[in-house]
């Protein structure tokens, strides 16, 4: 049942690297992580790979499987051609720091950059009353792994290191809009704050974000679409247009 | 090159449920906070519960109370729980959760809008709030976004979001400092660069979880080292009862990569039945005596139940986890089981594929990725696995204090007493909740009146020695072949079945691989290693190993989560002995402490004919301790 399969492992770190063929054995039903962790195991003591809990539930393991950004816990080696190499190279929108290991804080740093969600202020704990189908709207969002894979597929950044420092990528626009679509929160304005301080306008729709999401969140449909046609809503709608400029009027 | 240095007030190791909610406490309360995780922020293995956490909340079912969450859980541990932990446990849950949707949280809901609860194995009303089977993500997701709303408060403040709590991601910590007998810090390395990083705090809350990487099958990550219980012995606090694990009943057995993966209890909960290969639903052969009153004895009343729970007993597959585990073993052994060596688990035949797919998502998700198969037209196979470790840390259970250390905390599974001898589903999140905050006060309250201590010279450089050691040796051993072998032996000889000759046998055993293991040398440099992680996690898997093997070879009964074939029974004098584990720098000793006897008001809670089966004349006829 065990056969030998090609790998080629991108090895090095930030200042030199290339690819290493490695031919390592496959048992029935593995998937690519298995194989990685065996020539780690046999072959390669020191190579670099993040991973948690090999259940596709953590999104720890997300590197780019012959040039496709995936979870290697949920890769199964069988999906390849007996005789195919499997490329496995690290995410290439983040600086790499060893092997199949990159610096991802820059989804870190923008995870704090989204206001936190606000309660409202005289709800006491406890007392909060939600229907089911209100509340679905944001679990679907909130089910993100933060496998980053969103964020690495996204042309807007994934080439345009210039781009990162105005676009907080996918992962926060689900994030937005998971606050935005919480029936409690009492933040106003977080379409028109994605729209002005992170960078949803960037986002042309081209879906590779929801093409990648391991947890099948339509993040293009499901969250960017409907702010950014809400915000284009108000924005050029010219009776809202003068009606904002008449009295304040919140809750974009 | 300069050490790099760092000043808290309180230092969490640990950044799953019970670390992150330690640690908001701390900051809550003005203190300066840093957290540590060995991996990513928000991948630690809480994401992995599935089920939910238990609360008497009383929304589905309004005759629940503490009170019977009380007795619910000192029941599932065979009344070894340490009575008070699990008194302040069920007394707090229900404001725990409601706690994390003032925070954000989006739980499942009821027709009334309240917080939706679902039933699981040894808990009399439906209990378990719950996100589909994503409840672990959720509690980490709430308590990490939490995180950043105290930091953008800070941010705020100060200019410095990181001001008041930082987290430290992959970071490992390799010893507890102390001076002058009291906790000064921590040391420890960066993951990614190898480089060596000094924590002065003068409080240390230990959340580092569990201890499943020690066993070969396991639902654990690779993170479940039993970093804590080790960090904790090497410190001078005990372990008590680590004889105790828990093996999940349900886990995958089905392709060989995916062995030991969970399959949720929810399955169970949502009416998914067991059967071996005849097709036969054997759970009613293994009803034992003390819950025959309140799980059916028949096909028809299990059925009834899931309509009707006021005229029903439950069915035998909600049994609490130790006994369907033990089941399950008894038929695969006994040549019932699948060809792959486990027993049918199935949901099919109850819910339609849209039920299912709704309210078991990643289950449907996890079996047709990995196993190729549909769990809304076919059963599954599952088997046990090492999933959870009662035992833990001695602590106090007001303050989680561990005993004997003045400075150190510890909550969550790193902490023992709370299950007794086996925990019940849904208590694990719910537990974390309570003493992770439990935690962040009890080091509030000591910083009153202790302040900084300075980490000497002398205990920094003997920390620095210890991280280097590996990459002087030269030659020596393989740390992954080492962990194997290790695995091996507490697969066969500590497992889920035991005799007093094996563990024995194991004991001799893990000291040698002990042995061996000084003798680790690694490969390649500092930076990103996992040959080198890997040195310092198996050091700690050793102790914990010949901790587990003593505590187990010592107690001559079963109960809960250790199964004595040479000890069948459960001996009630036995009930009234804790395992004390403690580490005199070469090995572990383990003895015998008398466990604390319940109050009388606690004690009255339970029908006295209940009580007389786990506990003797003696102890019954005196009613409690006060």
């Amino acid at each position: 049942m065990a056969r030998n399969i090609k790998l080629r492992i991108w090895r090095g770190d930030s200042t030199d690297g290339g690819l290493k063929d490695v031919v390592v054995e496959a048992n029935e039903g593995e998937v690519v992580l298995d194989v990685i962790h065996r020539v780690q195991a046999t072959q390669m003591g020191d190579l670099a790979v993040r991973w948690n809990c090999k259940a596709g539930k953590c999104g720890s393991c997300s590197m780019e499987i012959n040039g496709k950004p995936r979870l290697a816990c949920m890769t199964q080696v069988a999906s390849f051609g007996e005789e195919e190499t499997i490329t496995v190279t690290p995410l290439r929108a983040f600086p790499i720091i060893k092997d199949l290991v990159t610096n991802v804080s820059f989804n870190y740093r923008k995870a704090m950059e989204v206001p936190a969600y606000e309660h409202p202020k005289n709800l006491a704990p406890g007392e909060a009353r939600m229907e089911q189908i209100d509340v679905e709207r944001s679990q679907e969002f909130r089910k993100c792994i933060e496998c980053f894979l969103c964020q690495d597929v996204c042309h807007v950044v994934r080439d345009h290191e210039e781009n990162k420092k105005s676009f907080a990528g996918p992962r926060f626009f689900i994030r937005i809009a998971e606050l935005d679509m919480h029936p409690l929160d009492t933040l106003k304005n977080r379409k028109k704050a994605a729209q002005e301080e992170h960078g949803l306008g960037m986002c042309n729709i081209t879906k590779c974000c929801t093409e990648v999401c391991p947890e099948h969140i339509k993040i293009t449909d499901n969250a960017i679409i409907p702010m950014k046609e809400r915000v284009a809503d108000i924005k050029y709608d010219p009776v809202r247009w003068l009606g904002s400029k008449i009295r304040k009027r919140e809750g974009l | 090159m300069t050490l790099e240095r760092h000043k808290y007030d309180v230092l969490v190791i640990g950044a799953g449920g019970a670390g992150l909610r330690a640690a908001v406490e701390a900051r809550e309360s003005g203190l300066r906070v840093a957290i540590i995780c060995k991996s990513l922020f928000g991948k630690a293995h809480t994401v992995m519960a599935e089920g939910g956490a238990a609360a008497s909340m009383g929304n589905v079912n309004d005759k629940d109370s503490w009170m019977v969450h009380f007795r619910d859980t000192m029941r599932g541990g065979k009344f070894l729980n340490h009575f008070r932990m699990a008194e302040l446990h069920a007394k707090e849950s229900p404001d725990r959760i409601w706690e994390l949707e003032v925070w954000g949280a989006l739980f499942d809901r009821t027709k009334e809008g309240k917080i939706s609860q679902r039933n699981f194995g040894g808990h009399e009303y439906p209990r378990l709030a719950h996100v589909g089977d994503r409840t672990g993500l959720e509690l980490i997701r709430t308590m990490q976004q939490k995180i950043v709303q105290l930091q953008q408060k800070d941010g705020r403040e100060t200019g410095d979001m990181e001001s008041g709590i930082k987290v430290f991601a992959e970071l490992t910590i390799t010893d507890i400092l102390k001076e002058d007998g009291k906790v000064a810090g921590a040391y420890g390395y960066w993951r990614e660069s190898g480089e060596e990083v000094l924590f002065e705090a003068p409080a240390v809350v230990i959340a580092t979880g569990g201890v499943g990487k020690t066993f070969k099958i396991t639902s654990n990550s690779w993170e479940g080292t039993g970093d804590g219980h080790a960090l904790a012995l090497k410190a001078g606090a005990n372990l008590v009862d680590m004889e105790f694990l828990q093996f999940h009943p349900t886990g995958m057995v089905w392709p060989p990569s995916v062995r030991g993966i969970l399959v949720t209890e929810s399955v169970r909960g949502e009416g998914g039945v067991l059967t071996n290969n005849l097709g036969e639903r054997f759970m009613f052969k293994y009803i034992p005596d003390v819950f025959k009153d309140k799980y059916a004895d028949n096909e028809e009343e299990a059925d009834r139940w899931y309509v009707d729970q006021d005229n029903n007993r439950r069915p035998p597959e909600l049994l609490p986890r130790d006994e369907v585990a033990r089941a399950i073993n008894s038929e695969v052994k006994a040549g019932r089981g699948t060809e792959h060596g486990g027993v049918f688990l199935d949901v099919s035949k109850r819910l339609s594929a849209e039920v299912i797919k709704k309210r078991l998502p990643s289950m449907w998700h996890q079996f047709y990725e990995l196993a190729g198969v549909d769990i809304t037209k076919e059963a599954m196979e599952v088997g046990p696995t090492c999933h959870y470790v009662m035992g833990g840390v001695e602590v106090e259970p007001d303050t989680a204090a561990a005993v004997g250390v003045p400075g150190l905390f510890a909550a969550g599974e790193v902490a023992g007493g709370m299950h007794g001898s086996n925990r019940l589903g849904g208590n694990s999140l719910s537990d974390l909740l309570v003493f992770g905050r439990r935690a962040g006060m009890g080091a509030v309250e000591y910083l009153k009146n202790n302040r900084a201590n300075p980490v000497s010279d002398e205990t920094i450089h003997a920390a620095a020695a210890k991280i280097q050691a590996p990459f002087d040796r030269q030659g020596g051993e393989n740390s992954y072949s080492l962990h194997a072998e290790l695995q091996e032996v507490t697969h066969n000889l500590v497992g889920i079945i035991r005799t007093g000759a094996e563990l024995k046998e194991a004991i001799v055993k893990i000291a040698e691989i002990r042995k061996r293991s000084a003798n680790v040398a690694v490969s390649g440099g500092r930076k990103f290693n996992p040959g080198f992680h890997l040195a310092f996690d198996l050091d700690n898997m050793l102790l914990v190993a010949e901790s587990t093997a003593k505590s187990a070879d010592s107690r001559e009964e079963s109960r809960g989560g250790h199964t004595r074939d040479d000890f069948p029974g459960m001996d009630n004098k036995w009930r009234q002995v804790n395992h004390i584990s403690s580490f005199d720098g070469e090995k572990v000793n383990v003895r015998k402490q008398a466990l604390p006897p319940m109050p009388k008001e606690l004690f009255e809670l339970f029908d006295i004919h209940e009580l007389e089966k786990y506990m003797t004349p003696e102890e019954t006829s005196k009613g409690g301790s006060n």
